[in-house]
């Protein structure tokens, strides 16, 4: 029921109006080729994956599932990495190799990926997994937690361009980038809307959530529902 | 009472709140350090601290209800009243007929103060009402809320769905004086302070594109992914209609201010508070279902208890539009809410 288009022109206008200026640039350029994003994603597979899955790296950085994330959302990324926006020593030098039209290519091509399960996060117990649960699903609204759900979408599954699915990515992952807007050292998200959040959660929180979303399956789910569509 | 034995009423006096503040929590949560300051976090935020003399209530959680000790039967009833709260797209078609939650103005389940926490009803109701100008009791005002809010037709009196929604807000309520004779403690949106320049639709425009329409879109049609609920509407037919008290520019001034954006409360000034809800507000939603078949008639009749604090019937100044004169009443169509206009206690004399 009431299946509603997000508009497109909407995003732009917010885009623009907080300043993410590159990204009406690039809606308007050639639009993604996956073909082409393959061989531009050559050099990216040491790290994301040929699958796109990434992998979760206990104790160290992990790297992110890139498969099935928005392309937009990619797009916005790779010109954050790029532009130094988004600060990353181990990603920026990767960023800096793809020109305006590869940033889209290679969006489309991770972007049309099945989406793969998320790792990490076995180590926790299940009242921290509840506490996770809740956090993602009703949020801690005596801390002003609001829930990851509210912007991430239902499933934390992701909302249009701007919410990027969060669902089946790693726990290392999840757990590194809330940490890292904790610190400020992420800082690319419009209108502080994720910062505002991470900096209520406790470390504890954090390794809840993580554990929670990484858990959270969605990748049997994607698949079916394509075959479906394929049928 | 069985209710009565793990809650606790304090007025709390010489300790670090000021004296006199009455202070009720669930208390099992007394024990936490954090309760002998309650609400320390929103203070934190932004929000006024509680004041002397002021009633402070601090609603149990659904993680309390489970450890409650009350009849499995009535948590079940309280359980299912909570998801009708935050899921109440669940009676659309049927009493719903806008992409609306009661959690979508109603932040933090109910709970949160400053976001017109619901419990503050179920403790001061029955009471006299100006909007329909005789007393209510707690089913009435939620009956209400369908009508205006959620543009719909409420369930009946004493049903299921209506017996499990004031369970809830009752619940809620665990542990407050009921009648209250203080003022309660983050009542109702308040509107934030007086702007220095009065409120004005292209400043609105420009700080709603600003920070709201990353969410709520440009056009106010907020945003479903895959048919569910993440965005709701602010205007237009996916909105609450024109009889809504958030239509009143004060309380969307103040709902805004306090609550949005979501997450980052009381970031807005003053004045882009204002200028948003005057923009918010001089645009189109479904109509009062109150309507008398005209604008000005319906003004007439209504002003003085409820419009004269909202734009209805007023004319657009950028394109002469005249507001809420149409007969559009949404995805609900010619259903007439039941509970409109329906007079009572008639018979009662004066003394
Ligand atoms: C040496 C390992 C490595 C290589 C090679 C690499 N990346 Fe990354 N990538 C990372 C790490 C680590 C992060 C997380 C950065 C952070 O923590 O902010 C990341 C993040 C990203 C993100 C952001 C994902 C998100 O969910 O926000 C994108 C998009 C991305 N990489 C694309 C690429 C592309 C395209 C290439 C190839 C051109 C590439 N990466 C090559 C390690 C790598
Ligand atoms: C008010 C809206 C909002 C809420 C609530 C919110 N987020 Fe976010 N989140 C965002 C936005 C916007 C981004 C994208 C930032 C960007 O564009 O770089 C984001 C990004 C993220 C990312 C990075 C994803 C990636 O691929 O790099 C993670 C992880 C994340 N959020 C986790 C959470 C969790 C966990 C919660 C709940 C505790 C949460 N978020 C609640 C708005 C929100
Ligand atoms: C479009 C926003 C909106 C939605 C949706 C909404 N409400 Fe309300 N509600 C309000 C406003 C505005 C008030 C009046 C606050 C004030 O006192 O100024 C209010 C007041 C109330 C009150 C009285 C609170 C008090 O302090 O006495 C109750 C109870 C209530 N609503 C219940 C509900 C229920 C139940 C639903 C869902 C069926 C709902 N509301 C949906 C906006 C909304
Ligand atoms: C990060 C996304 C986000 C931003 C930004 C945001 N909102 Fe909201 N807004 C929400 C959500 C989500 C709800 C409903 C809360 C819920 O369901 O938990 C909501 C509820 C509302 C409501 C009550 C329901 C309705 O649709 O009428 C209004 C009014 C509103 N927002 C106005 C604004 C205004 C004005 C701004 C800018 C100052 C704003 N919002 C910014 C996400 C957002």
């Amino acid at each position: 029921m009431n299946k509603k288009q997000w508009s497109k022109f909407n995003l732009l206008m917010g885009a623009s109006l907080i300043g993410v200026s590159t990204l009406a640039g690039t809606a308007f350029a050639e639009t993604g080729d996956a073909e082409r994003g393959q061989a531009a994603a050559a050099t990216c597979t040491a790290c994301h994956q040929a699958n796109g899955s990434g992998m979760n790296i206990p104790g160290g950085e992990s790297w992110p599932r890139l498969a099935g994330l928005n392309a937009d959302y990619i797009v916005k990324q790779l010109h954050d990495f790029k532009e130094g926006r988004r600060q990353n020593a181990t990603m920026m030098p990767f960023a800096n190799m793809l020109n305006d039209q590869q940033i889209v290519d290679v969006a489309a091509y991770y972007s049309e990926m099945p989406i793969t399960p998320g790792q990490g996060g076995d180590d926790v117990d299940e009242a921290l997994l509840a506490r996770g649960e809740q956090l993602a699903e009703r949020g801690d609204w005596d801390a002003y937690i609001v829930s990851c759900k509210s912007c991430h979408g239902p499933g934390g599954t992701g909302v249009g361009e701007t919410f990027p699915g969060i669902a089946s990515q790693h726990a290392g992952y999840i757990s590194n980038q809330l940490h890292a807007w904790q610190n400020d050292q992420r800082s690319n998200d419009p209108q502080n809307l994720m910062g505002a959040i991470a900096k209520r959660m406790s470390d504890e929180d954090i390794q809840a959530v993580s554990a929670w979303y990484a858990g959270q399956d969605v990748s049997a789910q994607t698949g079916s529902e394509e075959e479906e569509a394929a049928q | 009472m069985i209710m009565h034995k793990k809650r606790l009423v304090l007025a709390l006096t010489g300790c670090s709140l000021a004296t006199g503040l009455a202070v009720s929590a669930f208390a099992d949560n007394a024990a936490d350090p954090s309760n002998e300051a309650p609400y320390q976090q929103l203070v934190e935020l932004g929000f006024p601290a509680p004041q002397e003399g002021e009633l402070v209530h601090v609603p149990p959680t659904m993680a309390d209800l489970e450890d409650a000790d009350i009849h499995p039967e009535l948590k079940k009833v309280i359980r299912y009243g909570y998801d009708l709260f935050t899921n109440t797209q669940q009676l659309r078609g049927e009493n719903v007929f806008n992409d609306m939650n009661c959690s979508s103005c109603h932040l933090g389940e109910g709970r949160q103060p400053f976001s017109a926490p619901v419990w503050a009803a179920a403790v001061t109701l029955p009471d006299f009402r100006g909007k329909n100008q005789h007393v209510n009791n707690l089913e009435e005002r939620i009956a209400g809320c369908f009508a205006y809010s959620m543009n719909g037709t409420p369930p009946a009196y004493g049903s299921d769905e209506m017996l499990a929604l004031s369970a809830y807000h009752q619940w809620l309520a665990t542990g407050a004086p009921m009648y209250p004779s203080q003022p309660i403690y983050g009542r109702g949106f308040p509107a934030p302070d007086e702007p220095d320049e009065s409120p004005d639709y292209a400043r609105g425009e420009a700080a709603y594109q600003e920070n709201c329409a990353i969410c709520h879109q440009d056009n106010g049609a907020g945003h479903y992914e895959n048919g569910e609920y993440v965005f709701p509407a602010p205007w237009g037919d996916g909105s609450n209609n024109w009889g809504a008290g958030i239509v009143r520019v004060d309380t969307a001034a103040g709902f805004i201010y306090n609550n949005m954006p979501l997450g980052q409360p009381r970031s807005l000034s003053d004045q882009d508070a204002w200028d948003i809800a005057y923009y918010m507000s001089s645009q189109e939603r479904p109509q009062d279902p109150r309507y008398t078949g005209d604008v000005a008639e319906t003004l007439e009749r209504f002003g003085p208890t409820f419009h004269k604090r909202s734009l209805y019937g007023q004319v657009r100044e950028h394109d002469g539009h005249v507001l809420g004169d149409h007969a559009n009443f949404g995805e609900k169509g010619d259903i007439e809410p039941w509970n409109v206009g329906m007079p009572r206690f008639e018979n009662l004399t004066d003394e």
